[in-house]
């Protein structure tokens, strides 16, 4: 449901007044709100970033501890990891969504009167983009560290199993190409998730008329 | 009682081109909405038109379509049918852009709850709009500066709205509604969520603006302190105009010109 009406539209039928276009504001002040609004209601922020942060820390210690496996275990354990890695992914995605879609919701009054003010929609999708995108990569990024070091430091305490064949080592077959393509797999997926999850309310409480988006109580 | 909005559409026809005259002017809306599988017609076909720095109160019991017609002449929302023209432009012909240049510069909006932003100051508030506009910093705050003063917080620039009274946060909506000068206030149950004195106290303010600033306020109430500031009131009841009541009974003129623009109580 979108708000204007055709642009295609002639407008030259009635009254015979113009109407100016609003100005497009600078990227740089859509940083600004974003950055102001993080600031602002920064424990607010720290939880929505918290629900990015557990999912993805979740992620990347399931990841490394399949890495930290390696593929020397029996068929019957590698399936087990997998899915470990399926479910850890499900519950990081339903983890992220569910609090990027929370704190986007709870802002959709904000999101009408900003529009009531002259806010145009994209500016407003811009500063809720911009503020996921920075809480999203920031939060995943902890995640995933705190998530390994976790992983490794129980792995290290823990020790090598007795009944491991000689020459094993505590980290087993992890290496340096394993912590990187798990980074670089956490991120992205935090990422992604983060801006859907923002994109699609955001949008919608943008494109809508302004009395509609007021009238919304969660 | 004569129905008014028949005698007014003469008015309209008969002033070629007195285009400066009405700043609204709306014409047989009607808006539905669906409740599940029934749908309630919240506008059954209104025609008003409103002149330049008039006072107006919309009055009606609650589910009346005051509301609803109220967002419709901010733009807030769009009618299923019928045409709103402010400023003698078609709304349903603008695209999203020239809309919201429309709510930044032409239109000041105050709403019952307020609508604060609960994370910014007073100030921030209040110079909101004027970030829309593009005005820089420095005029903004300014500006801000002195619409606070006008509506008495000067001595709150820096407090949030959790921080200040629901009196005084509706001062800063006020404040807020009129940053880019517009020629329009809409003020949707200002006084709904305030005790009856600061009610009053609002309501004075309102009309002081309307008369010092010669801004149209056009109110969506059903504060009856409000009748005795205003210039008009246009009762509604089922979605459609009840009455209009003049404020002097006795000078009956709606309008400006033509005999045929008199109506009789």
């Amino acid at each position: 449901m979108s708000e204007a009406a055709g642009s295609g539209a002639s407008r030259s039928s009635n009254g015979g007044g113009k109407v100016q276009r609003q100005v497009q504001l600078p990227w740089k002040k859509a940083f600004e709100f974003a950055f102001n609004s993080i600031r602002i209601r920064f424990m607010r922020s720290m939880i929505t970033a918290g629900g990015v942060f557990l999912g993805i820390a979740f992620l990347a210690s399931v990841l490394v501890s399949k890495a930290i496996a390696g593929n020397d275990v029996a068929a019957s354990e590698i399936a087990r990891l997998n899915w470990l890695v399926g479910l850890s992914l499900v519950v990081c995605a339903v983890g992220i969504t569910n609090s990027m879609l929370m704190s986007v919701t709870e802002r959709f009054r904000e999101i009408g009167t900003m529009k009531c003010l002259g806010a145009l929609d994209t500016f407003v999708v811009r500063i809720f983009m911009i503020e996921a995108l920075l809480m999203g990569i920031i939060a995943s990024s902890l995640g995933w560290v705190v998530g390994t070091l976790l992983l490794v430091v129980a792995k290290w305490a823990g020790g090598v199993p007795k009944s491991a064949p000689p020459g094993t080592v505590w980290y087993g077959s992890l290496d340096g190409m394993d912590l990187l393509s798990s980074f670089l797999f956490c991120i992205p997926v935090g990422a992604v998730l983060t801006a859907l999850a923002t994109f699609i309310p955001a949008r919608q409480a943008a494109s809508i008329p302004p009395a509609a988006a007021l009238r919304t109580d969660i | 009682m004569a129905t008014a909005t028949v005698s007014e559409k003469k008015v309209v026809r008969g002033s070629d081109g007195g285009k400066t005259e009405y700043v609204v002017r709306a014409k047989d809306l009607t808006k539905e909405f669906k409740m599940g599988t029934e749908t309630v017609r919240a506008l059954r076909g209104i025609s008003l038109d409103i002149k330049r720095g008039e006072y107006v109160s919309i009055m009606g019991p609650s589910g009346s379509g005051k509301s609803t017609f109220f967002n419709m002449i901010g733009g807030l929302d769009k009618p299923n049918s019928g045409t709103v023209f402010i400023n003698d432009v078609d709304m349903a012909q603008l695209d999203a852009q020239e809309l919201a240049f429309l709510r930044c510069h032409t239109i000041g909006y105050i709403f019952q709850t307020f609508n604060l932003i609960p994370v910014m100051t007073a100030l921030e508030n209040v110079m909101l709009p004027t970030v829309f506009a593009g005005l820089p910093a420095e005029e903004g705050t300014a500006r801000a500066m002195e619409l606070l003063e006008i509506v008495g917080l000067g001595h709150r620039l820096h407090n949030k709205p959790s921080q200040l009274s629901g009196g005084q946060q509706q001062r800063v909506a006020i404040a807020r509604s009129l940053a880019n000068n517009p020629s329009i206030v809409l003020a949707d149950e200002p006084t709904g969520n305030l005790d009856e004195k600061t009610g009053k106290d609002i309501i004075k303010l309102l009309r002081e603006l309307n008369q010092e600033q010669n801004v149209t306020i056009i109110s969506a109430t059903h504060d009856h302190k409000m009748v005795d500031v205003s210039d008009r009131i246009v009762w509604i009841r089922d979605g459609m105009i009840d009455k209009i009541e003049n404020r002097e009974d006795i000078e009956i003129h709606i309008g400006s010109i033509g005999g045929d623009a008199t109506e009789e109580e």
